[in-house]
């Protein structure tokens, strides 16, 4: 009895319980909602947001946040990009390493700000969120990467599939889902950040290397946004220097505060940040069907963060927040 | 293992520290520095072309950055008191569709600008709401909002632009004494504002917040009252701040003043607010409009592209903050 | 217990100083293997600070410790953890939203950032350091949300489980009912059977008497006796802990005792105070004495309006007043000089002239607008009356030393013209000289008709100042001691808890 009650107390159940509500709504006024091929659209559609919210997730579990990534995102696929235009001859894979690394580096640099100056990452990251858009226009001349240059294979990963029909890039965005719940559950660095975000004055006591595993959560959030910088080449099949990127900060916090990371740190699970990001999927998917048009979008966004912010708040006041926890 | 001595402070402890002479407290400003950067970018842009000794060239560039420089004058009182605000640009958009919507829908035009103003206090009483009885981060829930007012402004308007009437276009055109209409009111708001914060009660009080918040309650002072008041007088003026946009663009777009939040707040950093609040000029924000504006008209005389001016943007805002608390940490024993 | 052999820690010429101010003066100590051993005193007569020095939260100014004989440095509490020292604090530190087991091991397991971390290990030796300490916590489950007293033991858990052979509990029965009390005190005992030494701080003579095997008793930084708890009764150890010679510190200006200005009845905050009435008249210091965290401070907020009570009344002036917001009270007359300064009263970049005239706006602006030059007459008067020692009135008050700024705050609710004042430890951390400055004021402030309520922990003070003498115990009032019959005893004796022991035996 105690175990069901403490199943659906938890924030897991309750984004659950949202997807299922907003499935069976509009699949009742649109049927064509729940098909496979809509599961299909839905799942082509949040790849980018889940990788990238893992690391957001990481940045605000230890009190900070991160707006550059969409920047990070957009610089590391230009980079990519004018690699494949400019050496058609190298390895295509080798795309994967640049781009991680690019972002990985963007994101120490974040990092650096914050411990060696002792700024507030909002401010360090608005600063860096129009800096590495600039850097994008500067290193592609403001030029567009066009479709013929990213290599096929690359592009063939977001439609090919090695079973059942699922594409290659959903597998990648299982595969950083499962390395977060790895690094978040089961490794002494992951550990610490939550032991940093819970009470940083106490972690420090504990022996916990403050600004190093800052530095870490920074360069994780900027590889993980490289990383969904060469899969949007594979989506989308060009990078532009404008377009890339922009304005992902929002969807990607949204998703992760709807799934139960706290802004005041300590607090955040792997599979909620993941159902938040179906959810928003869900939500953005419904959109066309029910006649709104995609531009309402960014208002859905704007009050999902709201709502969620209020949500923690009284999750907070009322002693809940116990039971967001998962067990050992 | 003996004596971690280290070592008594000298008996001198009672007494307090000694005043600073005047030419230290003077220098060691960080509007000294804003002031000195502004000589330094004029000079050097001068040599780069002649156009910037030509006070005219400068008010005229200056017209379009005037509305956020505005703005910015009261973000600074909002930085002051310890709180921040991302949403006015985006809340400068929404006002400004709701006015562009309403006067083409056929309200007349006071009507019209009414609802905007309306909308953009509304905006700045949901802020004040969150912050204040909701006690939730200004920084996380401004975010929010800007992304919530934006997309507003996008359901509103759409993709297409909504065009104002020919005679409400064109208040950059308008002249006193010479002077463009928005460089006016900047200068005007600028010194209203500026007395206020320097020489109000009000002001004095927006300080005693941001330097400690319990310490103000505990004398007395009505700190959410004051927050209140800064959060709706921010909507009001980005309310104006978006109309005085729409009149100088001849349309509106959703994607009005876009980007705005750093071009605020990197107004105040360089005036040398202080980020953790309870420090910082109205004249420092004043001086700071013009650097950005000689730094901006610099490079588009120099011809560089807009993206790369971005990128100066993004690091002289990191620099500013970084040089504002390096002084704030000196001067403070 | 002292024939024990080489003590297990030795602590010699152990001397303190906060910013110039000695709080521990040259302590020798030495604490044998397997004894429970006291460390009593009043509030800031040191026995806090020796604890903290060997748990290595503070660093000695001079002085050694030796452990088993080897000469040792503390230099933080994770040196000291490693040591085998572990300080358990009153309300434990704690990460609230990691696991009880993630708790009890954090800053053990040394490894690279990715290493595993051994989950099934961990929370099976948790499960086991709570199978020994004989209670029932699910270590599984996050530590928001735990009692006091299964925190406590998670951290006796923490200390066990790093094989701590001295374990410091700064107040633990505080927070606890009296069935949590005995089974800490088995606990306890156990501990101490197995060799461990425990240093048990605490203000209830009667836990004392029954857990622990020596005392320390600790008078304004000097350890002033160690002995064996069975040489000494409760009576001796108050007249010990209190022993100094009561010095004459004022000549009570003769007020003349008027009307009941403030007048506060049944006020309730559950959790904090209980039920608490007194008045406080025209001309009349009143004295509120109890120990740290007995709800004075509490109080004074409720009056003040910065956490209003949830029942009861408060009259000023015979008037029922509605006091919601500070502001509300400053309008009604009163004036409140919080505890602590830093974080209550100082704005510590600004002028010290902004710092005084921060309470008196309609004074200073009569619409609005400040008028620099009645700013400046205010806050000069003021400095000169108190006799403020500064460079410059514009310098930033975070640069004048503890006891001018304490007169600067003092000075910004005596520029707002009070009837009623509330003083809380007005004198705390400040020299003997500046002291006796501010007992004349206090004195002159109540023969000009003021009413004063003066929170103290010093009983001298008190003793010295005060027309009655009103004693708390948690949360609730326990005396009222007219000025005549006023001893440093009988407010001890009110001030220290009923026992609880006695009360769950009962």
């Amino acid at each position: 009895m105690n175990v069901i009650r403490g199943i659906l107390l938890r924030r897991e159940a309750g984004i659950a319980a949202m997807i299922v509500l907003v499935c069976v709504a509009v699949g009742l006024y649109k049927p064509q909602f729940l098909t496979l091929n809509q599961l299909r659209v839905i799942l082509l559609l949040v790849p980018l947001i889940m990788i990238v919210a893992m690391g957001q997730m990481l940045v605000l579990v230890a009190r900070h946040v991160d707006l550059s990534v969409g920047s990070i995102l957009g610089f590391s696929a230009m980079i990519t990009g004018m690699m494949f235009r400019d050496m058609p001859d190298i390895p295509w894979g080798l795309g994967f390493i640049v781009a991680i690394g690019t972002g990985a580096l963007l994101g120490l640099v974040n990092g650096a700000l914050v411990t060696v100056f002792k700024l507030p990452a909002i401010i360090v990251t608005l600063g860096t969120l129009n800096l590495y858009r600039g850097l994008t226009f500067i290193v592609s001349n403001a030029r567009q990467v066009d479709r013929q240059f990213v290599p096929s294979e690359l592009k063939a990963m977001s439609q090919t599939s090695p079973i059942f029909g699922i594409p290659w890039i959903i597998f990648m965005a299982l595969g950083v889902i499962l390395l977060a719940y790895w690094f978040t559950r089961h490794t002494q660095a992951g550990r610490q950040v939550f032991a940093l975000g819970s009470n940083p004055s106490a972690a420090a006591l504990r022996g916990v290397k403050v600004n190093q595993i800052t530095l870490l959560v920074f360069t994780i959030s900027g590889a993980l946004s490289g990383l969904a910088g060469i899969m949007y080449a594979s989506r989308w099949g060009f990078v532009n220097p404008s377009n890339t990127g922009a304005g992902f900060e929002f969807q990607v916090i949204a998703a992760v505060v709807i799934g139960g990371v706290s802004i005041n740190g300590g607090v955040g699970t792997v599979s909620g940040v993941t159902l938040g990001v179906l959810l928003l999927g869900c939500v953005a998917a419904a959109l066309p069907l029910l006649g709104i048009p995609g531009t309402a979008q960014g208002a859905i966004y704007g009050a999902i963060i709201l709502v969620a912010l209020i949500i923690d708040r009284s999750v907070r006041q009322h002693g809940f927040a116990s039971l967001r926890w998962r067990r050992a | 293992m003996t004596a971690t001595d280290t070592s008594a402070r000298p008996s001198a402890v009672n007494e307090s520290a000694p005043a600073r002479p005047l030419w230290h407290v003077v220098l060691v400003r960080p509007e000294t520095m804003t002031l000195v950067l502004l000589i330094a970018a004029v000079i050097f842009a001068s040599h780069l072309s002649p156009y910037f000794l030509d006070v005219e060239y400068i008010l005229r560039s200056f017209t379009l950055s005037a509305e956020f420089a505005i703005v910015a004058l009261v973000l600074t009182m909002v930085i002051i008191a310890g709180e921040i605000d991302l949403s006015p640009a985006a809340n400068m958009a929404l006002s400004a569709c709701l006015f562009a919507w309403a006067q083409a829908a056929g309200a007349p035009i006071p009507v019209a600008v009414a609802i905007g103003l309306a909308a953009g206090l509304a905006m700045g009483a949901l802020n004040a709401f969150m912050v204040i009885a909701l006690q939730l981060p200004s920084i996380i829930v401004t975010i929010g909002t800007l992304t919530l007012y934006r997309g507003l402004a996008q359901v509103i308007a759409g993709d297409k632009s909504i065009r104002v009437p020919d005679w409400f276009i064109g208040i950059d055109k308008v002249l006193v004494l010479g002077v463009p209409m928005p460089v006016v009111i900047f200068v005007v708001a600028a010194l209203l504002l500026g007395l206020i914060l320097a020489g109000t009660i009000f002001g004095r009080q927006i300080y005693q917040i941001g330097t400690n918040e319990t310490a103000a309650r505990y004398a007395g002072i009505r700190t959410r009252r004051i927050k209140l008041v800064l959060f709706l007088l921010m909507g009001a003026v980005a309310a104006i701040a978006g109309m005085m946009t729409a009149s100088r663009l001849g349309s509106v777009r959703y994607d009005l003043g876009l980007g705005g939040e750093l071009q605020m707040v990197l107004m105040a950093m360089l005036g040398g607010t202080y980020i953790f609040g309870g420090r910082g000029t109205i004249l420092g924000t004043f001086l700071a409009a013009w650097l950005l504006v000689v730094v901006s008209t610099g490079m588009t005389v120099a011809n560089l592209l807009p993206a790369i001016q971005l990128t100066v943007l993004g690091v002289l805002l990191i620099v500013a903050i970084i040089a504002t608390n390096f002084i704030y940490s000196r001067t403070q024993r | 217990m002292s024939e024990r052999g080489a003590p297990l820690l030795s602590a010699r010429g152990i001397s303190k100083s906060f910013a110039g101010v000695s709080v521990l003066r040259d302590v020798d100590l030495d604490l044998e293997k397997g004894e429970i051993h006291a460390l009593l005193g009043e509030n800031g007569a040191g026995k806090s600070t020796f604890a903290k020095i060997l748990a290595g939260v503070h660093r000695p100014t001079r002085g050694t410790l030796r452990l088993n004989g080897e000469p040792v440095d503390v230099s933080s509490p994770l040196a000291a953890q490693k040591l085998g020292i572990t300080l358990i604090h009153q309300e434990p530190i704690s990460f609230p939203d990691l696991s009880v087991a993630e708790n009890l091991v954090l800053g053990h397991a040394e490894g690279g950032w990715f290493s595993r971390v051994p989950w099934s290990q961990m929370t099976s030796e948790a499960r086991r350091q709570m199978d020994l300490l004989g209670v029932d916590i699910d270590v599984t489950r996050p530590m928001r949300g735990l009692s006091i007293a299964d925190q406590q033991m998670v951290e006796i858990g923490r200390a066990l489980s790093s094989d701590s052979r001295l374990i410091i509990m700064d107040e633990p029965t505080a927070p606890l009912t009296p069935k949590e009390v005995d089974t800490l005190f088995g606990i306890v005992r156990r501990l101490r059977d197995e060799g461990r030494t425990i240093i048990f701080i605490s203000h209830r003579l009667e836990e004392v008497q029954a857990l622990c095997d020596r005392v320390t008793i600790f008078r304004d930084g000097n350890r002033i006796s160690t002995d064996a708890i069975d040489k000494l009764d409760n009576a001796d150890i108050i007249r010990l802990m209190i022993g100094r010679p009561l010095k004459e510190y004022m000549h009570k200006h003769n007020a003349s005792i008027g009307d009941v200005a403030l007048e506060v009845d049944g006020l309730t905050l559950p959790g904090r105070f209980q039920d608490v009435s007194f008045a406080v008249r025209r001309g009349e210091i009143v004295g509120l004495g109890g120990l740290v965290g007995a709800g004075r401070t509490d109080v004074a907020c409720a009056i003040f309006g910065i956490q209003p009570a949830e029942s009861g009344t408060v009259k000023v002036d015979g008037k029922p007043a509605d006091i919601r917001e500070p502001g509300d009270a400053i309008a009604l007359g009163l004036a409140f000089v919080p505890e602590d300064r830093a974080q209550a009263g100082l704005f510590r970049t600004l002028s010290v002239e902004q710092n005084i005239t921060a309470a008196i706006p309609r004074k200073i602006a009569p619409r609005g607008i400040i008028r620099r030059a009645v700013e400046r007459v205010f806050a000069a008067e003021s400095v000169q009356k108190l006799r403020i020692r500064l460079a410059s009135i514009n310098q930033p008050i975070g640069e004048l030393s503890g006891g001018n700024q304490q007169k600067a705050i003092l000075a910004r609710w005596l520029l707002s013209d009070p009837r009623i004042l509330v003083l809380d430890e007005p004198t705390r951390g400040i020299d003997i000289g500046v002291k006796a400055e501010f007992y004349d004021i206090i004195g002159e402030l109540a023969a000009q008709g003021r009413a004063i309520l003066l929170i103290s922990s010093e009983l001298p003070e008190l003793l010295a100042l005060c027309d009655r003498v009103l004693v708390m115990a948690e949360g609730r009032l326990t005396a009222e001691i007219p000025r005549a019959e006023a001893t440093q005893e009988k407010i001890m004796r009110a001030a220290v808890p009923r026992a609880q022991i006695a009360e769950a035996a009962a």
